[in-house]
């Protein structure tokens, strides 16, 4: 037996006079402290809001780091004027929004066949989601190899099948940026479907019973219970994967570094190319576009999507 | 009716497992027989199982190349990795508790920069000129700051709607035994929040240790490379050596895979958490 002093923790909890067990106003001032916002808060504007609104000075400037002369919009009417520059921007929305659409689909394929009952079923969820966990640089090179025009494991089956040979994915201008797409969607893809496995197991099952009820056959079970009642994945799948796929960079840098030549060039490969090059001005008006195209696009496509949301 | 209810189960079983073989088992293997090759059988990139079976070997010589390169990396990865994380967790649940139990009139505010930081991409030159000003610029300190900027938003959103879900009366029982704001907050409520903290904790480090574009800009140089880096450097160094390119990724890839099978449950947690509204 030992006998401990009497702290104020060890006092039995009943209120004491002295503090009213109802929260006022003052009382919840005090206990939850708005200088708590403060340590992650400061990191965030230093390092983040600041180099935001200061992009918005810096990209009408030519620029060295240590001096900066107001140049007007010539970033801007350099960027819209040369081919390879504005190129990207196309290039930029063909593949945020074919990445966003083929996970959407693909994922939802998925998706339904893993969440019936069918065998090994834990482990094709698995195996689906390995890529998500590789690093998109090890991705990128992996692909490289296995996409090499002549020697490459896809190539050498496709002419063992065809008898021909088959196309250079990443060294042809005209399908170098869909095979980074494709690239991108096999490393996406897992993640797209465990979204979607989540959004449809979380529809009550009473749904499926009166569907079985009424005879309703799996086309029917699908295009009127999943498809309308997985909406939230849906749209959690195409805001996640558009704001990715806009702002995409490490993958298109590790297997076609925007070429060949400037054909799967994307605004993000573009500020880093002309960061490396020295044209600091033009890199960060590559970032202001950059975040204009991201902000229009995903900003009202999220109120829209989630205003839809409340409706269901 | 049952008989043929069990032979489609085989059948889309039997079809999905030809298909994931195909298109997500065929490239991991070809990464792992890759590596365990010499580097002459490598540089044919077929896939095969390799003749000469050397994986320990290339995995001593990808450890030795570059003087130890690939050893430093993984002291820095692990280094940027843990501080980010813990600061991420700490200042993140700090955060989303004081934003969702404390109607204040900065809410809308916060609430927007949250939203601001999940959906606009950093301005690369601004930040390094910022970081640069305040003397951060190329120090692991300063990455692991930026990692923490960029990360704070989703950690924020995810805590804040696991907070919520616990009672205040909690908050109260607290107060009513005398717990100041820094005792609730950390021996009360922190606690509580075990499984988010998982979550957050092995989902943000799949993502720093991953990340390539932030460590690029913003930590340049040989001595401090992370891993992703030494990946790049060990392809322009081993043009032909393919088999220690795969080596390299197959061995930085591993710290990922065993994480995926000790936390599979909370993996999964975190990235679908915006799937279902509740």
């Amino acid at each position: 037996m030992s006998l401990k002093p009497i702290t104020p923790d060890d006092a039995p909890s009943s209120p004491s006079p002295m503090r009213p067990p109802r929260a006022s106003a003052r009382h919840v001032d005090a206990t939850y402290p708005l200088w708590f916002h403060l340590p992650g808060g400061i990191i965030f504007l230093v390092l983040f809001l600041v180099p935001t609104v200061l992009s918005f000075y810096f990209a009408f400037t030519r620029w060295t780091l240590f001096k900066a002369t107001f140049i007007g919009f010539d970033n801007f009417a350099l960027f819209f004027a040369e081919p390879g520059l504005i190129g990207s921007l196309k290039n930029t929305l063909v593949y945020g929004f074919l990445t966003s659409g083929l996970k959407v689909v693909l994922g939802m394929l998925l998706a339904v066949v893993l969440s019936s009952p069918i065998i090994a079923r834990g482990y094709l969820r698995s195996v689906t989601f390995f890529p998500v966990l590789v690093s998109t640089v090890g991705v990128g090179l992996t692909f490289q190899v296995l996409l090499d025009p002549f020697h490459g494991m896809v190539n050498q089956v496709l002419s063992g099948i065809t008898g021909r040979d088959g196309p250079g994915w990443l060294t042809d201008p005209n399908i170098a940026l869909l095979s980074v797409v494709a690239i991108d969607v096999w490393k996406g893809i897992g993640l797209a479907t465990l979204i979607y496995i989540a959004g449809i197991a979380a529809i009550p099952a009473e749904y499926f019973e009166a569907a079985r009820v009424d005879g309703a056959n799996s086309w029917q079970v699908f295009r009127r219970i999943i498809l309308p009642l997985s909406f939230p994945a849906t749209s959690t799948v195409i805001i996640l994967s558009l704001i990715g796929g806009l702002r995409s960079f490490d993958l298109i840098w590790t297997t076609t570094q925007g070429g060949p030549g400037f054909a799967s060039d994307v605004i993000a490969s573009v500020i880093y190319k002309q960061y490396q090059a020295g044209f600091y001005g033009l890199s960060t008006a590559g970032n202001v576009i950059l975040f204009i195209v991201v902000t229009v696009i995903v900003y009202p496509l999220s109120r829209w999507l989630n205003s839809k949301e409340t409706v269901l | 009716m049952n008989a043929m209810r069990r032979s489609s189960r085989w059948l889309i079983g039997s079809a999905g497992i030809a298909f994931t073989t195909v298109f997500f088992l065929v490239p991991f293997a070809f990464i792992f027989t890759m590596a365990a090759k010499d580097v002459n059988e490598a540089s044919m990139l077929n896939f095969s199982w390799p003749a000469h079976f050397q994986l320990l070997e290339n995995i001593v010589a990808v450890f030795q190349a570059h003087d130890y390169m690939l050893i430093i990396a993984f002291i820095n990865s692990s280094i940027l990795t843990l501080a980010s994380v813990t600061l991420l967790v700490l200042l993140g649940s700090m955060i989303a508790f004081v934003l969702d139990r404390r109607k204040s009139r900065l809410n809308p505010l916060i609430n927007t920069l949250v939203l601001a930081g999940l959906i606009i991409p950093p301005a690369v030159v601004p930040t390094i000129w910022v970081m640069q000003s305040v003397g951060i610029f190329k120090t692991m300190g300063g990455l692991i700051l930026i990692e923490v900027a960029f990360g704070l938003s989703f950690t924020v959103l995810t805590m804040r709607a696991f907070i919520a879900s616990i009672p205040r009366e909690i908050d109260e029982a607290a107060i009513v035994d005398g717990a100041g704001p820094l005792r609730l907050f950390f021996q009360v409520i922190f606690p509580l929040l075990r499984s988010v903290v998982v979550t957050i904790v092995v989902v943000q480090s799949i993502s720093v240790f991953n990340d390539f574009q932030n460590p690029l800009y913003f930590l340049p140089g040989d001595a401090n490379a992370t891993v992703q880096l030494t990946l790049f450097n060990f392809q322009s160094q081993y043009n032909t050596s393919y088999n220690l390119l795969f080596t390299n990724i197959l061995v930085i890839t591993i710290p990922m895979l065993v994480m995926y099978i000790l936390f599979q449950r909370q993996i999964v947690a975190g990235m679908t958490s915006g799937a279902v509204k509740g």
